[in-house]
């Protein structure tokens, strides 16, 4: 099994710049789906699929892989095109995202796409998976680590802090959740929408190892990762802090973004700008 | 006769699961002395766990259970486990076509004193619009005891609903009982009766009454309401030309209308349904509350003899 593949971080941020061009492209092909959430999530999901988890593109259904949950599925456009770098499908894929037929639903399903660990679309579930998967490894004595993504919106959800409970309650220290804390949501800002703060202190109230760092920072992410494993008796949790809709100037913190297409103009804009950066 | 809570069924049914097999885990919302899951707890201490009020977590902590290798039965109440955790059950375990097994304890009116709120009368409707889902609500303790076991081999979800209160156990452990397979327990040609759960029973009796009457009905006991055994219902359904079924449940949705849904296509007869109509229950004794609602011998008998003559009106 290949285990992290000891990439530089510049070559990591290379990876981002092509996750956010093919984010914008699969959502400017399909005419819909979430550019902004795409976008927070783009270094978290890099640190794990190309950094931190130990799972294999060539036998992605190997029993003592690294299990990820998408709990906000709507970013699966991001989620796609990391699996496509990754290798566990063709890029060419990418272009059918929400087509009839597609294994690219618009909400990720495991059934028809390779590399997916379970399905999700509706919010506030994922964390309670990714327990039973954790709970797994224990009574089955295996090795591997499962990761929660979560949406920072998607916490005002009753069951994310059942499963808080639980997951502290049965001390599973081979869990890791992420809470991509942008601090925007479909209809505005969680402060304005429903105020989620201070997201840290509920976590730790809740019996969890509490992790803090920039979202889009490479180097502390997996640093946060590793101090994550190294955590024992409990879970941990990553708040990162990102922006919504990062790298495309005006996506960034727009809660307009959150679930729409670019046009044309925008997205020649969207590209360039993320291009202009790659020099 | 004698008599026994079908939930104790399923508490034998665990314990027989678990002494065979390590990966199956059983899942309790802190009702497992009611569901019969404390057995579990106190016998197989390392399979079992308490998720303590929160059925909805239960649900997802089972789908992820299942999804790395474990066979997870997750039991409560059958009016929370379906209806509290729906979303979970439809869009993580269902969706997923993961192999998590429910047990929906006190089920129907027979719950008794708890009220309406403790009741579960939605269960099969909500249950049995699920893709990927099996529906089963056997008919005594030993048929729940075999549809536990049976739905540990089966590779999806699947929902058992029994009740609480002790109900005759009219079937033993030589008695046929394969889901999907429905079990005729008489044959008779003027009217069909097709019941589920604890409306076996009551079938049965009816039946009993109606041949006194020199009339002669066919029972059937569907306990697997999904998938629906078409050949049978269909052949229950052109042998006698007209149909009673009988549940303790919603008649909108529940047993009646899968037969219903079945029949309206391939062969068009009366049908009579014996259920709840529309309304909440309430609190009394379980047999007060079968009586008050027309859960009963009486009323099957009526709504039989209100088939056949439908047939009967039909012919000439």
């Amino acid at each position: 099994m290949l285990n992290q593949l000891h990439k530089s971080v510049p070559e990591l941020e290379e990876i981002c710049r092509t996750l956010r061009l093919d984010i914008l492209a699969m959502i400017r092909a399909a005419g819909s789906g979430h550019p902004g959430g795409s976008l927070s999530s783009v270094e978290i999901l890099t640190a794990l699929y190309f950094g931190i988890m130990k799972i294999d593109p060539q036998e992605p259904c190997q029993i003592d892989r690294d299990r990820f949950i998408l709990s906000k599925g709507h970013i699966a456009p991001a989620l796609y095109a990391v699996l496509a770098e990754r290798g566990f499908f063709p890029r060419e894929v990418l272009n059918t995202l929400r087509k009839l037929g597609s294994p690219m639903q618009g909400h990720p399903n495991m059934a028809h796409c390779t590399g997916l660990d379970c399905s999700s679309g509706s919010l506030g579930q994922g964390l309670s998976v990714a327990s039973g998967l954790a709970l797994a490894a224990r009574l089955r004595g295996a090795s591997y680590r499962t990761y929660c993504l979560m949406g920072d919106g998607e916490l005002q959800e009753g069951q994310i802090w059942e499963a808080a409970m639980s997951a502290a309650h049965y001390g599973l220290d081979n869990l890791c959740g992420i809470v991509d804390y942008n601090g925007v949501q479909l209809d505005g800002t969680t402060k304005d929408i429903m105020n989620i703060d201070p997201v840290a202190d509920k976590w730790r109230a809740f019996n969890w190892n509490v992790i803090c760092c920039d979202g889009h920072d490479l180097t502390a992410l997996l640093s946060a990762f590793q101090a994550a494993a190294s955590c024992k008796g409990m879970p941990s949790v990553i708040i990162a802090n990102c922006v919504k809709g990062k790298g495309v100037s005006f996506m960034e913190n727009q809660a307009a973004w959150h679930g729409q297409c670019p046009n044309d103009a925008q997205y020649q804009q969207a590209i360039a700008e993320i291009e202009q950066r790659r020099l | 006769m004698n008599t026994k809570p079908a939930r104790d069924g399923f508490g034998e049914g665990l314990l027989a699961l678990c002494q065979e097999r390590a990966d199956v885990v059983v899942l309790d919302a802190d009702v497992s002395k009611s569901t019969r899951t404390n057995w579990i707890g106190d016998r197989f201490p390392k399979q079992f766990f308490n998720m303590g009020i929160s059925e909805q977590d239960m649900v997802g902590t089972a789908s992820g259970l299942a999804l790395g290798g474990m066979v997870p039965f997750v039991a409560t109440y059958g009016v929370f486990l379906s209806g509290r955790a729906w979303d979970q059950i439809r869009t993580t375990v269902c969706y997923n076509n993961l192999p998590v097994k429910f047990g929906g304890a006190h089920a129907g009116i027979s719950v008794g004193p708890d009220g309406a709120t403790h009741q579960a009368l939605e269960d099969i409707a909500i249950t049995r619009v699920l893709p990927n889902m099996t529906v089963l609500a056997p008919c005594d303790a030993e048929e729940v005891r075999k549809a536990t076991i049976a739905a540990a081999a089966c590779p999806g979800p699947v929902y058992i609903r029994f009740g609480r209160e002790p109900v005759p156990v009219i079937t033993d452990e030589k008695s046929p009982f394969e889901i999907g397979k429905a079990v005729w327990l008489k044959t008779g040609s003027d009217v069909a009766i097709i019941a589920c759960g604890a409306m076996v029973y009551q079938a049965l009796q009816a039946a009993d009454q109606l041949a006194k009457e020199s009339i002669h009905a066919t029972v059937v006991n569907l306990h697997t309401i999904k998938p629906m055994d078409r050949d049978s219902v269909i052949r229950a359904a052109s042998t006698c030309g007209c149909v009673v079924t009988a549940e303790e449940h919603q008649i909108a949705g529940g047993m009646g209308s899968a037969v219903a849904e079945t029949l309206a296509a391939a062969c068009p007869v009366p049908i009579e349904f014996v259920g709840i109509h529309d309304s909440f229950g309430e609190s009394g004794q379980p047999d007060e509350l079968m009586e008050k609602y027309g859960l009963s011998a009486a009323v099957i008998i009526s709504a039989s003899k209100r088939a056949l003559q439908r047939k009967q009106n039909a012919a000439t």
